[in-house]
């Protein structure tokens, strides 16, 4: 990798999909929803970049306004989306029309939707349903060459390849959600972006399919983008966070120094909200409130009725999302900021605010720079 | 629950959390959104138009539409300022005829959509719910009143109408029900079959709600928007029956009707003579009350199916909201393509087109 990618850190990827200033609203007039404001997202070759937030604070909006696949009244008002299928050429997605989106997507972006498991079509077999794809694409490819593909697919998220027959009703939750996977990866795609793609599975068939996500990672080399409301399965997954809270991104951090380090106070409720397996007990307090009304939003900071730490700047002065001022350099290669005044360097800063971030690498991270060796010799 | 998802027919769940019908501000969401289209708004108008025409037709006609005005001319007069629209063969006025010969036909065509619709329901809703044998027998029926062909049929059965009743408009109407449920049960057997099996209907079931309270209130108030454009097809359907019964004469021909007056624009040979005036009117006249009907049909639909209307992102609606660049908004919306009202273009990026070369967007405007 360049020397750049040196330089960024554990993000070692180019970057793929890159997001500035996205804006994005429901319906127009007086009842506007202003459900992303001001989106920054840089998505590398290879990483998983994780989006959480509470239901309700644009997380899914934002995956898909960065598709084009928001229904009506969504519309994009705003910003750039820039997809880069190699490292030296643009593809500007919001100025891409239909034709041009449908060949990106799949091939370049798929997308695992929130109810996968019921984006199978019921009359056909899982077989036909894969192979359909591969024609649809490829229609080069023969019959034979097509069956073997869809069932080394379906061997990929580990089901076997006598399953190919079978119906979607057949198979389990956990297994349509395996190939709805399988489908997203048919052709190879650069980015995938997931829309909690587990949240209809039990605890165990989650963490398998997340651990086969893992593995067919570091395999093909993908990037995903993965959405979710779980913060604690993004510490495990994820290379880097993103924490959004009512449209706004609120904290960026990589996956460990968050978890270990957060600077805003939205993300240190949400880290209080579940509790910790290991480690000293701590009281879950979890957050007071409710996410407010986006279309009556409080001035100045949108977090400050619910903030344990509020002063009076908050009430009146929306915070960027800056670097925090206390943060060492190796914190900062993680892209960390965090959109909170108490950061800004001009007060003291609660101590469980200011926590040291863990140094070094960490481990999922040396994962994403071993991908593209791996790709290579594959 | 189940007034709820009404316009929620296909089972497609919404966009996404958040999802507002934003344009109407919060204080009008309570009212019954209507469709307000042109569509719709002609529809409806003329509709009235008619509706009150067959009400105070035959007091606002200027003549008695039976008087006969000469006895020694013999052929149709022009119109005239004494007749706007002209004279019959037999010398009666036809402006008198058409606005009082409005009232047996729309009679006709809404008894027979009533009828035939509640017909309807009580087959084709009885025969979803029912399943197993009583389903077999009654999409039998209605299968058999659906190959048989209407009109002969009918025109069979007014053969052996005696003359007297031939001019029974509300007889007539309930005659021409009988061969114009069939379509009507079947489409709301379907309908039935598919809620049956939904979770709160089940979930009623097994609380132990009764057969005729499901129906009722669970199922019923899912189908109201089918019923209704069930219920246009079906006046539509009486219209045309009608106006065909009477333009062949198998209806009373001294019952005054637009086919009727069709049937003796036909005797007199109006068509070959050229006396437009005997078959235009009244030939309009049934034209438009299908098309006022046509086009409700279509404001139920876009009813039916809120992704038609584009959730009120009409560019219209949008401009008059205050949105800049309002225009740049599709005239309708595209699943797959979200509206980009505003962005920053990305510098050196390509397009690409469709499925050839490259076009570098270089001036900032896309497309």
């Amino acid at each position: 990798m360049s020397a750049e990618a040196g330089r960024s850190g554990h993000l070692t990827g180019q970057p793929l999909l890159e997001v500035s200033g996205l804006c994005v609203d429901y319906g127009a007039g007086p009842g506007t929803v202003h459900a992303v404001v001001g989106a920054d997202l840089v998505l590398h070759h290879g990483e998983v970049l994780g989006v959480a937030g509470e239901s309700g604070s644009g997380k899914s909006t934002l995956a898909y306004a960065i598709t084009r696949l928001l229904r009506a009244p969504g519309m994009i008002i705003g910003g750039s989306v820039a997809y880069h299928p190699e490292p030296g050429s643009t593809v500007d997605l919001l100025a891409a029309d239909e034709g041009a989106l449908r060949v990106l997507r799949w091939s370049q972006i798929s997308v695992v939707l929130q109810s996968a498991m019921n984006a199978l079509n019921p009359v056909m077999s899982i077989g036909t349903q894969l192979t359909d794809v591969l024609h649809a694409h490829n229609p080069s490819m023969s019959k034979a060459e097509r069956r073997a593909r869809a069932a080394s697919l379906l061997d990929m998220v580990r089901i076997s390849d006598d399953r190919l027959g079978s119906h979607p009703h057949e198979l389990s939750g956990g297994m349509r959600q395996r190939v709805m996977i399988a489908m997203a990866l048919a052709l190879e795609p650069q980015v995938v972006i997931m829309d909690e793609p587990t949240t209809a599975l039990d605890v165990v068939t989650q963490r398998e399919i997340l651990e086969e996500l893992m593995d067919l990672r570091e395999r093909l080399g993908f990037a995903v983008l993965f959405i979710t409301h779980d913060l604690s399965l993004l510490i495990e997954i994820a290379d880097s966070i993103t924490v959004m809270y009512a449209g706004r991104l609120v904290e960026r951090a990589a996956a460990a120094a968050l978890f270990r380090a957060p600077r805003h106070p939205y993300s240190l409720g949400l880290l209080r909200s579940f509790p910790a397996l290991h480690g000293p007990r701590q009281r879950l307090t979890g957050i007071p409130g409710s996410p407010p009304d986006l279309r009556q939003l409080p001035g100045g900071c949108v977090f400050h009725p619910r903030c344990p730490y509020v002063m009076a700047r908050c009430r009146t002065d929306a915070p960027p999302l800056l670097r925090p001022a206390g943060a060492g350099d190796r914190e900062l290669t993680g892209g960390r900021s965090a959109a909170c005044w108490l950061q800004d360097g001009s007060s003291a800063v609660p101590p469980e605010l200011a926590k040291p971030a863990p140094g070094g690498v960490s481990p999922a991270a040396t994962s994403a720079v071993a991908t593209p060796v791996a790709r290579s010799q594959s | 629950m189940a007034v709820g998802s009404t316009t929620n027919l296909g089972g497609a769940s919404p966009a996404g959390p958040g999802l507002l019908p934003a344009v109407d501000a919060p204080a009008s969401r309570a009212r019954l959104r209507l469709p307000r289209s042109p569509k719709v708004l002609i529809g409806l108008g003329s509709l009235i138009v008619f509706l009150v025409l067959a009400v105070i037709g035959p007091w606002i006609a200027p003549y008695n539409p039976s008087r006969t005005f000469s006895t020694t001319i013999s052929f149709p007069q022009p119109p005239s300022a004494a007749h706007l629209l002209g004279t019959t063969q037999q010398q009666q006025d036809v402006l008198s005829q058409l606005l009082a010969g409005g009232r047996s036909t729309v009679l006709v065509a809404f008894v027979a959509g009533l009828v035939a619709t509640v017909l309807s329901v009580v087959i084709g809703v009885t025969a979803g719910y029912a399943a197993g044998l009583g389903d077999d027998l009654l999409s039998m029926l209605a299968n058999f009143f659906l190959v048989m062909p209407a009109l002969p049929l009918l025109i069979v059965i007014f053969g052996f109408l005696p003359q007297s009743q031939g001019s029974d408009d509300l007889l007539i109407g309930v005659i021409i029900a009988l061969t114009g449920w069939a379509w009507g049960a079947r489409v709301l057997r379907a309908q039935t079959l598919s809620l049956r099996s939904r979770d709160y209907v089940e979930s009623a079931r097994i609380i132990g709600e009764r057969g005729w309270r499901i129906i009722g209130f669970e199922i019923l108030p899912n189908l109201i928007p089918i019923l209704a454009s069930s219920f246009l097809f079906t006046v539509l359907y009486g219209v045309g029956t009608y106006t065909a019964l009477a333009f062949l004469g198998l209806v009373n021909p001294n019952h005054l009707s637009w086919g009727g007056m069709l049937f003796y624009a036909q005797v007199a040979g109006a068509e070959q003579s050229g006396y437009w005036w005997l078959f235009i009117p009244p030939g309009l006249a049934v034209a438009l009350l299908g098309t006022s009907l046509a086009l409700l049909n279509f404001g139920i639909d876009e009813f039916i199916n809120p992704r038609l209307r584009a959730a009120g992102l009409s560019r219209r609606r949008t401009r008059r909201a205050g949105v800049a660049r309002a225009e740049r908004l599709p005239r309708r919306f595209v699943l797959g393509v979200t509206p980009v009202v505003g962005y920053t273009p990305v510098a050196g990026a390509a397009v690409p087109g469709g499925s050839s070369a490259l076009d570098v967007v270089s001036d900032g405007s896309p497309r």
